[in-house]
């Protein structure tokens, strides 16, 4: 006979503000087969949980229902507690008094009454649950990061010097992602390629790190430690074992008007290219849409020219299926472009640009060798305006959250410009200056004092050419919101930070959330920053949100050291919360008919086929099996099997049926 | 094709000019207006500053009046007045209790179901498919177009052009033969209802249109709002002793440019009745 236990928790006052909690255990403690019900301030803590052990051992008993929070929060704590108090950890069960009541309702009897209805859903169902074994699944001890920015080399690098295998996937021609674009790094001014660099060739020279370029993911199946990654490497039409990276071909290329991604396109660049000179791999790849060959039919210098005959115009995408145990997301971040600020001429003035552009111009290996250059004419501006906030903070343009980054790195811009240019002038709208960060403030304080940058907080309301200056008109709000005007040279725009393209699509391709921004969303605000809610799968970088390199690069470490946790482990256990078909003697095997519509639902390629044989080896029927190690228990085939044959270990027809007619039934 | 016409106080007052206008160019691309009958004052800036239920029940009351005479389609010429109805349109949908009490204090039903035009919005649709044909003298002049504030905003409900940088007017202008010069003046202030009060205020923010409109080489000022009209042109003697000036440029709505394309003769569309002399044709 069942003799369940009843934990009714107060979580301090969440719940005992409004729930009579007494009133509740008293209730419940005399239903049927209620061996025992008692209360208590905190569950969870440590003599909340001894409570239970104790109680199962006095009681002797078969059940238990703790009656608290979410069980998204603490079904593990009291499993794990049930256990060591000796029993199956699967029966027991949560009901959730937290979320489903007492926050959710005033203080009076029906909140009450609630509350008991909800435990006794859950006394009813643990009466009829059955004691489970976790399922053991192997672990594939080969990481995967997608994304080769700094927060993805940190990863990857981290990740392989605990002896792990790491297979590491970028989009474009190189890694490096942004901060191979910048000039100097705010807050210590130190040269971003020269401290990127060597990382980016340890990733290419370490003997645990497969690099994989101009490479996007396909396709993600399985799950925690057992992923099946599809990976299609784009033909860079190049036998690159044969290159040797001479760049002859590169020189010789006639094709030579393609904007450079790379300058922001500030400058131009081949059909067969190398992004930018300490690119890693340091090989060439041709870009078909824009060579000549390609749409013509016609030219080859390259393949002429090349002393290695490594050139392969004929070459095949290749996919590669990958076995993989956890992925690193790394895929980094965007800024919004020009027609996204028509009010401030962006796009239409050449002279109006933004900050990624801005760094090109300022770095010494950039299109004007460092010297700050107009794009119009080349002349150097003498004022110049840099606007803060450009489509962050504003929720008219979509976007209400903070950059982040753009604070710090225009104070960095005024700088660098004052630098180069000293008797020039320096102005930045602002709407405030958010310098949170370790010598952040002191570094915006240095722009203002000691290089006298003019920082006017008021916004621009817009930005237009006349008599080829560029009229920037705003406000002044510290000065009585007086208007202002300033006759500029040079606009740079902070423009905001915003998911980088392709993300919402890999996010789908991974079955991991992302923001309504399609920004990759963590597992949990404060508590979870570096997972996301599928297990196996961790974020490092500006792909969660924009942030800056240091921010980027320790998210990355922490990335890692949840993927070294994970590959300390020989295999995995898991909830055995999974779908079984039933099985019943010959002749019939199954109630399952055959029909496989549950294969066709399933989004987890869980079903298999299995096949009886008679004696003499012939198929006498074929039904449903369901592949525990990949079955994620969502109950779609349950819903949808029309001979009733599959269920749900832990939530069962009949358990979820009991649920229900307590309900409707008088205690 | 019949439409409802909405004339608010100013084309059949002010601007005069507008109306004979609108209605030339309907008949002579066989559009017809039926004026809504007892219409009433849209509230304009006045009402929705002191009172917001009836700064709703005076638009909900044409626009009432517009379905009980079975005027789907309603034209509003007058840009302050098409923001009040589209406004109490969008407010009035959004939440039916509100309608419900606006419906009680006009006495009548009201559903919501005009389709509200603006002049550019009824161009776009109706003139502009059947423009290239009717065209005899390409309006060939530099123009800066203006559309002040209300003509396309507020854009979270009227979601048709740019807030900040809007082309419509642009677009509608080029297919006319103009040539519409890089404008930043498009969405400043014109001084609006201060045009009564303050001519100070509007002489100063006014002339800085003008002025820029000038500099930049262009031969008239395209408008599509009777309160720019008269800002740009009935001030235009205030705006010049302001900013001891001769601005000279004049300032046409767009109606009457498509007018003159089309051949129109220049009485006819109203271009005689123009404090600022209107002399290109
Ligand atoms: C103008 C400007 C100036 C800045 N200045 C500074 C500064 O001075 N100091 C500082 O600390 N920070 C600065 N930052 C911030 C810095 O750039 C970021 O913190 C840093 O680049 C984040 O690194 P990441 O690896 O997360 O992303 P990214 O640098 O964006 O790298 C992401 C990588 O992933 C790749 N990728 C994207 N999608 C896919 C995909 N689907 N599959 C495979 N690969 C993919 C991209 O090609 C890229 O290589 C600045 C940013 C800007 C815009
Ligand atoms: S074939 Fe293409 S990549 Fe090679 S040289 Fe010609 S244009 Fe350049
Ligand atoms: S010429 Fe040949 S070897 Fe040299 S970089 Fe080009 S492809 Fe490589
Ligand atoms: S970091 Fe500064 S500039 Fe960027 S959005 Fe935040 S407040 Fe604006
Ligand atoms: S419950 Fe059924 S549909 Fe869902 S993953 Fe398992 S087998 Fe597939």
């Amino acid at each position: 006979m069942a003799r369940i236990g009843v934990f009714v928790c107060h979580c301090g006052e969440n719940i005992s503000a409004t729930v009579d909690c007494g009133k509740v255990a008293e209730t419940i403690g005399n239903l049927k087969h209620v061996a025992y019900s008692t209360e208590y301030k905190y569950m969870c803590s440590d003599p909340g949980q001894t409570l239970i052990k104790d109680a199962i051992k006095e009681h002797n008993l078969t059940g238990v229902v703790v009656s608290a929070c979410s069980p998204r929060m603490h079904e593990p704590t009291f499993r794990k507690a049930c256990a060591e108090g000796g029993l199956n950890p699967f029966l027991c069960e949560m009901a959730n008094l937290r979320e489903h009541c007492s926050w959710v309702h005033e203080k009076n009897e029906l909140t009450t009454e609630k509350a008991i209805d909800i435990v006794r859903t859950q006394v009813e169902k643990v009466k009829l649950n059955s004691a489970l074994q976790p399922i053991k699944v192997p672990v594939t001890k080969t990481a995967m990061v997608i994304g080769g920015g700094i927060a993805g080399i940190q990863s990857a690098l981290d990740i392989a010097n605990t002896g792990h295998k790491v297979i590491m996937i970028e989009r474009s021609p190189s890694i490096g992602g942004h901060m191979s674009q910048l000039s100097e790094t705010f807050p210590t001014l130190d040269c971003s390629q020269c401290i990127l660099t060597p990382r980016m060739v340890e990733v290419a020279q370490h003997p645990n790190i497969t690099l994989y370029t101009y490479a996007e993911v396909e396709s993600v199946e399985g799950f925690i430690g057992n992923f099946k990654v599809k990976v299609r490497k784009k033909a860079k039409s190049l036998d690159e074992k044969a290159c040797t990276g001479c760049g002859l071909c590169t020189t010789k290329c006639p094709q030579k008007k393609i904007p450079n991604e790379f300058e922001q396109g500030m400058g131009m660049r081949p059909a067969i290219y190398v992004p930018f000179p300490q690119a890693v791999p340091n090989r060439p790849v041709i870009d078909r849409e824009n060579c000549t060959y390609y749409i013509k039919g016609k030219c080859k210098i390259c393949e002429i020219v090349c002393p290695t005959k490594a050139i392969r115009f004929d070459q095949p995408d290749e996919i590669l299926e990958l076995e993989i145990g956890a992925i690193v997301v790394a895929t980094g971040f965007d800024i919004k472009h020009a027609d996204f600020f028509p009010e401030y001429g962006h796009g239409r003035y050449k002279d109006i640009i933004d900050g990624l552009q801005f760094e090109r111009l300022a770095s010494a290996s950039g299109p004007t060798a460092g010297v700050i250059k107009r794009p119009s004419d080349g002349e150097i501006p003498k004022n110049i305006v840099f606007i803060a906030c450009a489509g962050s903070r504003d929720p008219a343009k979509g976007i209400a959250y903070c950059s982040k980054i753009c604070c710090m790195y225009t104070a960095k811009h005024a700088m660098l410009y004052k630098h180069k240019v000293h008797e020039g002038k320096a102005h930045v709208f602002y709407m405030d200056i958010r310098s949170g960060g370790k010598n952040y403030d002191e570094f915006v304080r240095r722009a203002i004092e000691e290089d006298h940058v003019n920082y006017i907080r008021g916004r621009v309301s817009t930005v237009f050419e006349r008599d080829g200056k560029l009229i920037v008109k705003g406000v002044d709000t510290l000065l009585g919101a007086q208007q202002v005007e300033i006759v500029a040279d040079m606009v740079v725009l902070a423009t905001a930070g915003v998911a980088s393209s392709g993300a919402e699509d890999l996010a789908q391709k991974l079955h991991v959330s992302y923001d309504s921004h399609k920004f990759f969303a963590e597992a949990h605000p404060k508590l979870k920053p570096v997972e996301t809610n599928t297990a196996g799968i961790f974020l490092a970088g500006a792909c969660q949100n924009p942030k800056d390199i240091p921010d980027a690069v320790s998210q990355a470490s922490g990335a890692a050291v949840k993927v070294a946790a994970l590959f300390s482990q020989s295999e995995l256990t898991r909830e055995p919360l999974v779908a079984i078909v039933n099985r019943t003697s010959p002749p019939t095997y199954s109630t399952c008919v055959g029909c496989f519509m549950c294969q066709s639902v399933c989004p987890y390629q869980a079903i298999e086929r299995e096949e009886f044989k008679a004696r003499d080896g012939k198929v006498v029927k074929t039904v449903a099996k369901i592949n525990e190690g990949l079955c994620q228990g969502c109950g779609t085939c349950v819903a949808l099997c029309r001979s009733k044959s599959i269920d749900l270990l832990g939530y069962s027809n009949t358990q979820v049926y009991a649920e229900v007619v307590a309900l409707l039934n008088e205690y | 094709m019949k439409f409802g016409i909405y004339p608010g106080c100013s084309l059949t007052g002010s601007a005069r000019d507008y109306n004979e206008s609108v209605f030339a160019i309907a008949e002579a691309f066989g559009l017809e207006f039926t004026q809504i009958p007892d219409w009433n004052c849209c509230g304009a800036t006045a009402a929705h500053n002191l009172n917001k239920e009836l700064s709703l029940a005076l638009p909900a009351r044409i626009l009432a009046l517009a379905e009980k005479n079975g005027l789907e389609e309603i034209i509003v010429p007058c840009a302050a007045c098409y923001s009040r109805l589209v406004v109490t349109q969008h407010e009035l949908k959004k939440d039916p209790e509100l309608k419900n009490r606006i419906c009680e204090v006009i006495e009548m039903d009201y559903r919501g179901t005009s389709v509200i035009l603006n002049v550019i919005e009824w161009i776009d649709k109706y003139i502009i498919p059947k423009l290239e044909e009717k065209i005899v003298k390409p309006f060939n002049h530099k123009v800066a177009c203006y559309y002040g504030c209300l003509l396309v905003r507020p854009d979270k409900i009227l979601n048709y052009d740019r807030a900040e940088d809007p082309q419509t007017l642009d677009i509608v202008m080029s297919k006319i033969g103009a040539a519409p010069v890089d404008y930043p003046f498009k969405t400043e202030c014109c001084g609006a209802g201060l045009s009564i009060s303050r001519t100070d205020i509007v002489s100063k923010l006014s002339g800085k249109i003008i002025e820029d409109a000038e500099h930049r080489g262009a031969e008239a000022i395209i408008v599509a709002c009777p309160m720019c009209h008269s800002n740009l042109d009935m001030r235009r003697p205030d705006i010049n002793k302001y900013w001891k000036a001769k601005y000279k440029i004049p300032v046409i709505f767009v109606t009457q440019a498509i007018g003159l394309a089309i051949g129109l003769p220049a009485e006819k569309v109203g271009l005689k009745r123009h404090f600022v002399e209107v002399k290109i044709s």
